[in-house]
């Protein structure tokens, strides 16, 4: 047999190599380019809400002077829309995930369902400010109150629930439910005592994680007409109220009036930052402590 | 042959009831037919050996006994299977009634992802049992029987998956023992086990039988020949040859199964 010439020059080897080092190099570099810009926001929120966040400005109301001003009333709003979040999404969300695992027979109905479910995660926020205003807000007539929000925000972050609760329930593997259904177990059976408590876990993280952008998002509150600027904190969850987002999008609109107005919104922004962090923080925990189960 | 045949199986030819007669069955998975008119009777209180080559539908049959099967999509039966008298494919059965006459174990040991204690409580829990007292009891029981008590009497709120893989498959028996069968398929219980669980899991069988009905299919003929009285030779979907396992194993009626045997296929 003959041999060919393939014995790699030293041209070529140091090509190779240096392409390789190359490519490398700009990997890293775009990695690096998105902790500057996050170190940038990061560091230009903290200097501009230096000094502003103290305790009466958690535990204040409103107020026109940016001196006396206080978020207690968002806080209480952004916690109100958790508390209506969390329920009807969990519920629902794991319903409709188990549903889908469990029930139905793969075919063009469920692949229908699925197909929904799925665009409805790239829906613009907006739009489901519209869907709010008109059944919750209009036609049910919660008006602006934390429900009406609360219950927009569910649909807006369901698909999340879904999708992700659909993941942890089919991540459990099938053998555990033979073993369940071999002795004799009913579905419902299997499901409450093997494939839900072996799910949880993957669950739990779909939910924190839906909860944290339900209580992020702007856009569906603006349009399902959260005043800007409230007085009163909310007694009930049919009161009106306000949340963490709105509050920031007040205060940086107006900044150009009032300059300090640009500082609150800055401390706004942070302590919405630590809530969020928390809560991610949590999913995290959840997900590795229960990760070495299998 | 060089296969081991003991003094008790040769009594074994004894006749005893029948508990489960299968009748003119066949299976389609889709359009693929898996089983061709399989016509076997199990008899009761002795262990019946399934072997043959890979693919010739030994699971399969095995999981039809229970209904398991039909946990795959796209499965099709024709023909019957009595147990008790009664056809467990018409609707006089309820399958989750008859997978507690009938359990199984399955060839990778799979317990729960919880504690030992409640591996085995699993199957009376699910049936309505929830006295302390008596599942304790139960739980005690069906350990012992299935040879696992002395290893895990101490530590009976452990995570089961802290067991070895003979231990954890012997939990599965013992799990299965718990919800007092009649009938225990086990699908090549010890293939993923080491030599020694498997002669504790071979033992134990020994000793189940006295009070259980066994059907075990395995790929190991030696192990067929060595705990079984009856032994089923599948070969393609079909049941070549069926008998008593001496004779199977010294006097094969058919060439095929003197073939597969003797070790030249398979």
């Amino acid at each position: 047999m003959e041999r060919q010439e393939t014995a790699p020059s030293g041209r070529r080897i140091r090509l190779r190599l240096g392409l390789n080092r190359a490519a490398k190099g700009l990997f890293f570099l775009s990695a690096v380019f998105a902790l500057v810009v996050l170190a940038v926001l990061i560091i230009q929120i903290l200097v501009q809400s230096a000094g502003w966040i103290d305790w009466p400005f958690l535990t204040g109301k409103l107020s026109l002077d940016p001196e006396r001003a206080g978020i207690l009333g968002a806080i209480v709003g952004t916690f109100g829309l958790m508390l209506v979040v969390a329920p009807v999404t969990m519920v629902l969300g794991v319903s409709t995930a188990l549903y889908l695992e469990e029930y139905a027979k793969p075919g063009r109905f469920r692949s229908f369902i699925q197909t929904n479910i799925s665009n409805l995660a790239g829906v613009p926020s907006v739009i489901f400010g519209l869907l709010g205003l008109t059944v919750f807000g209009r036609a049910l007539g919660l008006g602006s109150s934390m429900l009406a929000g609360g219950l927009t925000m569910s649909l807006l972050v369901l698909p999340i629930v879904v999708v992700s609760s659909q993941e942890a329930i089919r991540a459990v593997p099938a053998y555990l439910r033979e073993a369940s259904y071999g002795m004799g177990a009913t579905k419902w059976q299997t499901i409450r005592r093997v494939v839900l408590p072996a799910s949880l876990p993957g669950i739990m993280t779909g939910f924190i994680l839906s909860l944290s952008r339900a209580i992020g998002e702007t856009a569906p509150l603006v349009v399902l007409g959260i005043p800007v600027l409230l007085m009163p904190i909310p007694d009930s969850l049919l009161d009106d109220f306000t949340a963490l987002p709105i509050q920031i999008y007040y205060w940086t609109l107006d900044a150009v009036l009032v300059k300090e107005y640009a500082n609150l919104a800055a401390a706004t922004i942070v302590v919405l930052l630590v809530l969020l962090f928390v809560l991610n923080a949590a999913a995290i925990l959840i997900r590795n402590t229960f990760q070495k189960r299998y | 042959m060089g296969v081991m045949i003991d003094r008790e199986q040769r009594m074994a030819g004894e006749a005893t009831g029948t508990v489960i007669e299968v009748r003119g069955l066949n299976l389609w998975y889709g359009d693929v037919q898996a089983l061709h008119d399989i016509c076997m009777s199990i008899p009761k209180n002795r262990v019946t050996a399934i072997i043959g080559p890979s693919g010739c539908g030994k699971s399969t049959f095995i999981k039809t006994l229970n209904r398991m099967v039909e946990l795959s999509p796209l499965v099709r039966t024709t023909g019957e299977i009595l147990y008790d008298g009664r056809d467990i494919f018409n609707k006089s059965w309820n399958v989750e009634e008859l997978r507690t006459k009938i359990g199984m174990v399955f060839q990778k040991p799979n317990p729960f992802p919880k504690s030992i204690y409640e591996n085995v409580a699993y199957g009376p829990r699910i049936h309505g049992i929830r006295k302390k007292a008596i599942l304790d009891d139960i739980v005690e029981r069906s350990l012992r029987a299935a040879a696992l008590w002395d290893e895990v009497k101490d530590r009976l709120k452990e995570n089961a998956y802290g067991l070895s893989g003979g231990q954890q498959q012997r939990l599965c028996i013992a799990r299965t023992l718990a919800i007092e069968p009649d009938v225990i398929l086990m699908d090549e219980p010890t293939s993923a086990l080491d030599p020694i669980s498997t002669l504790k899991i071979e033992a134990m069988i020994g000793e189940l039988k006295k009070e259980y009905t066994i059907v075990i299919v395995t790929h190991n003929m030696q192990q067929a020949a060595r705990i079984s009285d009856r032994t089923a030779f599948f070969l393609n979907g079909y049941i070549e040859e069926y008998d008593d396992t001496i004779t199977l194993f010294s006097m094969p009626k058919s060439e095929k199964t003197e073939d597969y045997i003797s070790g030249r296929f398979g």
